[in-house]
């Protein structure tokens, strides 16, 4: 089975919040000392891949990324957790595309890289979060698609797909090609790669296309903003004091909180 | 078309998260001069028309008892065709943050998920939402129409009733069904207690918390206690101490309780990002420079450990 994981490459969204800038004439963030990472659910779906490959032998699974040139780091890392081959779309125009730039752009470029029968992607990005590119792609590649899916099973040449609920969980049946989109759980917490496969990493081959190489309009895709566009991007200022419960004793104290929480509750 | 549809996956009842959609959707079309239709798909779509009646126009049931993805996804683009909505309203389930994005790319329009904040631009249609995990809030503007937006629970207050009550049709498409994906076992955890996003007290752990049994011998007797669901930070999720659906923060669910108690969570965040609409945030935490005691109303500087069995203690006595 071939499968394609869709990876980002995102600003750390573990930054704290003190040390975090906008630029509001570009409405985006400023990088300022922050690293660049793979989108955490990205990775939760390459791991997802990765455990699926082990328990049926024959898989190949193609790492996929659409971004600034940058983002052959977060490519290099999936080889290096196993990936067997890496893709790089660079982005030479809007550096925030709409998501349905990003799913045209995806969807050409997985054409161009043959026959995959599961693709899978990140539920959303830890910097926009918008969530939209497992079903914008699927509708791109006229394909079905199941979301917030956290395990992969083969059964009969269809797939059980597990996916999370607000109050549960859903098993699927599906049949191929499909696309998922991987939530995270205790099952996929990417693995480390080892240092020298990291090192190994380098010496593989990247496939890299501009937009140009790709069959599609690319200057619609460089402008990246026929879908939505940012209007307004602004820190919300918000302050609140927080009092401390005092007291000689830890019993004082907490006396003390339990009222502040029975007088919360009950004004309510 | 100026219309405003709402889609409904209706499995409870008429909730504060669809009382709240209701309403963003009547302000909506108010503003646009134009109607507001509901769309009700699921098994408890009949019970719950009447209250959807009180307060707009029509109210479409649609034949289609389960959720399938593939399937309602055609229902509601075969009703929307027909409908000619400028704006489609989803709620913050599953099933609409699914659909969203899928369902505008067959309208031909531009979706949006997490709106805390609706309204007409001009021409454009503008949405609130937070981005970079709530470090940040934005304001998108949906270029095509029409506009496809899943909506925070509870961020949107209620409607009014109307004078008059809206009609009620069925609308029969026997839509043929689409088994490339089939459901074949749900399964509800925790069943019987009301979504998170609708709980007035939330009661939550985080890393610190060290396992499963302390969310089960500490927090939940005190939970218990303060009428609270219990919810936690995706540290103690992904140690698989309690369930996914538990999770709070970006990643997870955005609550918006009354009193959200965060114990051992040092409010990354992350974190933050799933509560920035809770009107209370009270914190236990052994660290004073946590961030979470930047967003708290009060707080205890302290191991959870002693202080929550007290707590207990001092609650039953206050009840008293």
């Amino acid at each position: 089975m071939n499968i394609l994981v869709c990876l980002k490459q995102i600003l750390d969204p573990e930054i704290p919040a003190r040390d975090f800038r906008i630029d509001p004439v570009k409405r985006e963030a400023e990088r300022g000392t922050a690293n660049l990472v793979t989108n955490i659910f990205c990775e939760n779906a390459l791991e997802t891949a990765l455990q699926f490959r082990e328990r049926t032998s024959d898989a190949t699974i193609t790492v996929l990324c659409y971004g600034a040139s940058t983002a052959e780091d977060s490519l290099r890392k999936a080889l290096a957790m196993k990936a067997d081959a890496a893709a790089l779309v660079v982005n030479d125009g809007n550096q925030n595309p709409d998501p349905l730039t990003v799913a045209r752009v995806l969807a050409a470029a997985i054409r161009k890289l043959g026959t995959f029968e599961l693709i899978m992607v990140g539920r959303e990005a830890g910097d926009w979060g918008a969530g939209q590119t497992g079903g914008l792609l699927a509708e791109e590649l006229g394909l079905p698609c199941v979301s917030f899916v956290d395990r992969i099973e083969s059964s009969d040449g269809k797939l059980r797909l597990k996916r999370q609920t607000d109050t549960g969980w859903e098993l699927f049946e599906a049949e191929l090609p499909v696309v998922v989109s991987i939530t995270n759980d205790e099952h996929n917490v990417p693995r480390i790669p080892k240092v020298r496969d990291v090192m190994m990493s380098y010496r593989q081959p990247l496939t890299q296309w501009k937009l140009d190489d790709l069959d599609i309009a690319s200057d619609e895709a460089r402008a990246g903003n026929t879908y939505y566009e940012v209007a307004k991007l602004s820190i919300p200022l918000k302050e609140t004091h927080c009092e401390f419960v005092t007291g000689d004793t830890l019993d004082e104290r907490v006396e003390k909180l339990a009222k502040c929480i029975v007088e919360v509750t009950r004004a309510l | 078309m100026n219309d405003v549809v709402i889609g409904v996956f209706a499995s409870g009842g008429f909730d504060k998260a669809a009382q709240g959609l209701v309403g963003a959707g009547r302000r909506l079309a108010d503003s646009l001069g134009s109607r507001l239709h509901v769309v009700l798909l699921g098994s408890a779509a009949l019970t719950v028309a009447d209250d959807f009646a009180r307060v707009v126009d029509t109210v479409i049931i649609v034949d289609q008892a389960e959720y399938e993805p593939e399937t309602c996804l055609s229902a509601l683009t075969r009703l929307c065709v027909e409908l000619l909505p400028r704006a489609v309203l989803l709620a913050n389930d599953t099933y609409s943050q699914e659909i969203t994005p899928r369902l505008a790319h067959r309208l031909g329009g531009s979706a949006v998920g997490d709106g805390v904040e609706v309204h007409i631009d001009g021409e454009a249609l503008c949405v609130s939402r937070q981005v970079y995990g709530g470090k940040a809030q934005a304001v998108i503007e949906l270029k095509r129409k029409p506009a496809v937006v899943w909506l925070r629970a509870r961020s949107f207050s209620p409607a009014n009733p109307r004078a008059t009550t809206g009609e009620i049709r069925q609308a029969v498409l026997d839509v043929p069904a689409d088994t490339r994906t089939r459901i074949i076992e749900r399964k509800r955890e925790a069943s019987g207690a009301a979504r998170l996003e609708e709980a007035r007290v939330i009661v939550s752990g985080g890393r610190g918390i060290g396992g499963s049994e302390p969310f089960e011998m500490e927090l939940k007797p005190l939970a218990d206690l303060m009428g609270a669901q219990m919810a936690a930070s995706r540290a103690a999720c992904d140690a698989g101490w309690v369930p996914p659906t538990w999770q709070v923060g970006q990643t997870g669910k955005k609550v918006t309780p009354d009193l959200y108690l965060a114990i051992a969570i040092t409010g990354a965040s992350q974190h933050m990002a799933g509560i920035s609409e809770a009107k209370n945030i009270a914190a236990i935490n052994t660290d004073p420079d946590a961030p979470i005691f930047k967003h708290c109303r009060f707080g205890i500087v302290e191991d959870y450990r002693k202080v929550v069995p007290l707590l207990r203690e001092k609650l039953v006595a206050l009840q008293k």
